[in-house]
């Protein structure tokens, strides 16, 4: 095909990979073929593949330059809200790339997979004495699919029992929401649950429908402990056990992990199921949106259930025991093909390994202290809804009364143009213009105070010069975007592609 | 400990602005009664020694770095540009966040951009999202979308059996909350087969090109059968097959699917991988997941932002039609770049590779007594091989020699005894396939 100039071309950043394309032109170099050739099936093939034709050069050229027009943790501060944006050790990327792991088949016999059932064995048993559950599957490929195969356990838990009628979830009106839409994938119904004044999880209105008319329909709960609000919910022993007397079983959400290492076992305050999200607490990076892990852990009466295959000890041995693969025997079935993200759980595996028990603590303390610091440090300057110590993260208002029209919107675009990261904004729901904030423990205290003087920094300009923050961000590869353009053209791929149909 | 930077003068510094005495009292709100527990985990490694520790687990593989490698079933052993895992590396695109904030994110939303059209080019299909975790969750969330496109009021799915066993597993476990009528793939029905069990009932039928077998079916009427009866077709794919075979828009097809594995992403004991989904053009605002659109910015430069937001999770809650949220970011990026590098030509060529290779090594098998290829069909890289004995006695004699064999059939379908699913890629040279056919000419 001809390289199509559009106009657009001469307004862009990078041209795409199809607008560099040359006929006839290669990336790579291929072997000749070394056997005798085949007749191919002439009417059963196609001659319309739309790919670019560039050189190896032009590619690299390409994605070096694209990728400079990212923000990342490795290029600065990235206080995101419950995404726990930490450092990503780069030993751990190594050993993902170990060839007896990058090579692996996973239909490989048993015996020739030992040292990676060895890894994922142990993973299991560090994350379920981690968070002090009975077991744990490494299957769910993310945070939304360990949250599905939490609820699908809970509800197959009560199908077994007899208990059919238990279809309703709680979920608090704070919950990411991941929450309720996994509720519907999986058929249930979600009653929503208010927030008291402190953030918590208003217990007399949880009380009132754990002993009401439906209170043998509450199939569980779900929760995110700290609360997305960043905070440690402190009445949760009695939250536990309002559920439980109603029949209904615990679902902790564990994106917020990061505050607990060391410091509580989920599976000791009467949870009943979690899932882990690898690419928070345990490092592994997020990718630019995936891959991550979901890891679930469960207490001792959802073992049965876990989604399967989780790894065992099949013929054991003190030397060297046989590991293989196992389908629990009630489990609720496969979530993806193969064994999970496996590259995650090597990850992982190193993360753990480099820090022990003690490591693991210090990293909940330093991310708790972190975000204490920064949220003491901000608390005269911007409105903090929920004024008390918080745990790996904390929520402020990003508006002032006394200006109108400022945005957290306006603040999060402004800060990019200190070549820092936006906090998670307009999340939680419950407060508005919510600005939430993540430091994590990997940041230094230079950096914390670098983030705090440009806080207080563009509070000022807000009162001084709102404009500066209306029409950020300035320094940007680009500026706001026309995201109802976006909707509204709908144009989802590149030219050459769509006018081949 | 490295990764954690703070001195002790730090941490009093930042305590006492905080006005606490020690981090301990931070933790006031968790219940005393559980505060604090131990860990029993293993002391601290050093990177040196974790590098070693990990090394040993590694090399304790059977891995295709040391062995000659003919299985696939659904995960292959391709051969992936130095490129590719380059740009992997960059930090810039591997510790970015999904691309909430566009103005800092170009890079990763172009790249996933172009990833939606290749995949578009690939399939004939009109759009393609960010992708799903991996091919057999994108084959679940079709069922979701062909429910919502025929209104909730059909609740009939009909599957093929030759449909990979495994993602036929997911979209059950999937689906399990719902009242659906799961048919087609218990017996072995084939694609005519198929079609009588079509009804004003049915919301969509899967079939997979090629097949878990590695054939080619006919599927020429098909889609005009589906569509008869109101229905959606959907394909399962494997995106290497489409190098050289008709695309499924070609064919007909409404949505589809597959694991992008192939492209790009080396096979790392099972994932991560890469589920791709594509649509024809009324199906576009259904699509679960992120999908990455072109706008301009507000002086009128070109930029891309994630678009069709309002269908998603965290701002329909309850009303949301699938709860995804993370995608495969990075394989999607990996199969970019893949893509970028192979172009046209190159991805034809490697298709051929994998034609002829497979077709050399069937025909060399075939002449061994005891051995039958089932030529009955046309096919990509895999094939069945019906043996002499039961393929694990086999597969245990080829390990022998350094040889990893086919994927034992009988393990899925109960009727299949004794035959092998063979794979063979562009990755097993000749000499390869030559030493493997003199072990199975040897074996008895």
């Amino acid at each position: 095909m001809d390289a199509p100039q559009t106009i657009e071309k001469t307004n862009a950043l990078e041209p795409l990979i199809y607008e560099i394309s040359t006929p006839g032109r290669i990336g790579v170099n291929l072997p000749k073929c070394d056997v005798p050739e085949s007749d191919l099936p002439t009417e059963l093939m196609r001659d319309d593949l739309k790919l670019p034709e560039v050189s190896e050069m032009q590619v690299v050229r390409h994605f070096v330059r694209l990728s400079q027009l990212n923000h990342a943790i490795d290029t600065g501060f990235y206080p995101l809200g419950s995404c726990t944006m930490k450092y990503n050790p780069k030993i751990n990327e190594d050993m993902a790339r170990l060839p007896g792991f990058a090579l692996l088949h996973p239909l490989t016999d048993t015996a020739g997979t030992q040292g990676a059932l060895a890894l994922m064995y142990d993973l299991q048993t560090w994350l379920a004495e981690i968070a002090g559950f009975a077991g744990v599957s490494l299957v769910p490929a993310a945070g939304a699919q360990g949250e599905f195969a939490g609820i699908l356990m809970i509800r197959k838990y009560h199908l077994d029992r007899g208990d059919a009628q238990r279809t309703k979830i709680l979920v608090p009106n704070s919950a990411h929401g991941t929450n309720p839409a996994t509720v519907t994938m999986a058929g249930m119904e979600v009653i929503e649950l208010p927030s008291d004044s402190d953030g918590n999880v208003d217990l007399d209105a949880l009380k009132t429908v754990c002993t009401g008319e439906l209170a043998n329909q509450i199939a569980g709960m779900m929760i995110t402990v700290p609360s997305t609000l960043g905070l440690f919910e402190s009445h949760i022993l009695e939250v536990v056990e309002a559920v439980h007397e109603a029949g209904g079983l615990m679902y902790m959400d564990g994106a917020n992990m990061n505050a607990l290492m060391g410091v509580v076992k989920p599976g000791e305050l009467g949870f009943d199921v979690m899932h882990y999200n690898l690419h928070k607490t345990f490092s592994t990076p997020h990718g630019g949106g995936g891959p991550g892990c979901g890891a679930v852990g469960v207490a001792e009466r959802l073992m049965d259930y876990r989604p399967g295959p989780v790894v065992e000890i099949i013929e054991p041995d003190d030397d060297a025991p046989l590991y293989g693969l196992v389908e629990p025997p009630k489990t609720i079935g496969k979530l993806k093909a193969f064994w999970g993200n496996f590259g995650m759980h090597i990850r992982a595996y190193a993360y753990i390994r480099a820090y022990g028990a003690s490591g693991l603590k210090d990293v909940t303390r330093h991310a708790v202290l972190n975000a204490n610091y920064v949220r003491a440090m901000l608390k005269d300057t911007y409105h903090l809804p929920y004024p008390r110590i918080c745990g790996h993260e904390f929520v402020m208002e990003g508006r002032f009364s006394d200006v109108e029209d400022i945005h957290a919107l306006d603040i999060s675009k402004r800060l990019m143009d200190y070549g820092i990261h936006p906090p998670t904004n307009y999340f939680p729901l419950i407060v508005k213009e919510a600005l939430l904030i993540e430091p994590t423990e990997t940041e230094t205290k230079q950096t914390l105070d670098e983030f705090i003087n440009v806080m207080k920094t563009i509070a000022r300009e807000a009162h001084e010069t709102p404009d500066l923050l209306h029409e950020a961000p300035h320094v940007t590869p680009v500026r706001r975007l026309d995201e109802v353009k976006a909707a509204k053209q709908l144009v989802l791929c590149c030219a050459p592609v769509m006018k081949s149909h | 400990m490295s990764y954690i930077p703070h001195t002790e003068a730090e941490r009093q510094q930042m305590l006492s602005a905080i006005g606490v005495t020690t981090i301990e009292d931070l933790f006031d709100a968790v219940p005393a009664s559980h505060r604090f527990p131990d860990l029993n985990l293993p002391e601290p490694l050093s990177e040196m020694e974790i590098a070693a520790e990990m090394q040993a687990l590694a090399e304790a593989n059977e891995h295709a770095g040391d062995f000659v490698l003919f299985r696939g079933a659904g995960a292959y052993h391709h051969f992936i540009p130095s490129v590719v895992n380059h740009m992997l590396m960059r930090g810039e695109f591997y510790t970015a966040y999904t691309p909430y904030q566009p103005e800092v994110s170009q890079g990763t939303l172009q790249a996933v951009f172009e990833y939606q059209s290749m995949m578009c080019a690939l399939t004939g299909m009109d759009a393609a999202n960010a992708s799903h975790y991996d091919g057999a969750t994108s084959l679940a969330e079709a069922v979701t979308v062909a429910l919502d496109a025929t209104r909730g009021k059909r609740n009939k799915i009909i599957l093929s059996h030759a449909i990979n066993p495994q993602y036929r597993a997911v979209l059950r476990t999937y689906h399990q909350g719902r009242d659906l009528k799961i048919v087609g793939d218990n017996g072995h029905a084939d694609i005519p087969d198929l079609i009588d069990m079509l009804d004003d009932n049915t919301a969509m039928l899967a079939v997979s090109y090629p097949n878990f077998f590695g054939q080619i079916d006919d599927l020429k009427q098909l889609a005009d059968k589906v569509h008869e009866v109101g229905a959606l077709l959907v394909m399962v794919v494997n995106p290497m097959a489409l190098s050289l075979f008709k695309s499924p828009g070609a064919l007909g097809a409404d949505i589809v699917v597959g694991e992008g594995q192939p492209l790009g992403v080396p096979l790392s004991f099972g994932g991560p991988y890469l589920g791709f989904f594509a649509v024809k053009e009324k199906y576009v605002r259904k699509i679960p997941g992120r999908i990455i659109g072109e706008t301009t910015d507000s002086t009128g430069k070109r930029a891309f932002v994630m678009t069709l937001r309002p269908r998603e999770q965290d701002i329909r809650r309850e009303k949301a039609s699938s709860n995804i949220c993370t995608n495969q970011g990075l394989m999607a990026l990996a199969a970019a770049i893949y893509l970028s590098l192979m172009g046209k030509n190159g991805l034809r060529q490697v298709g051929e590779l994998n034609y002829h290779k497979a077709h050399y090594a069937a025909r060399e098998i075939d002449e061994l007594n005891g051995f039958s290829v089932d030529f009955s069909k046309p096919f990509f890289n895999e094939f069945m091989v019906k043996c002499p004995m039961p393929v694990q006695q086999i597969n245990d004699r080829l390990i022998n020699e350094g040889i990893i064999g086919g994927y034992d059939l009988e393990k899925d379908y109960k009727h299949l005894k004794n035959t092998m699913l063979l794979c063979v890629t562009e990755m097993n040279i000749r000499d390869e396939i030559d030493a493997l056919v003199d072990v199975l000419r040897e074996v008895k």
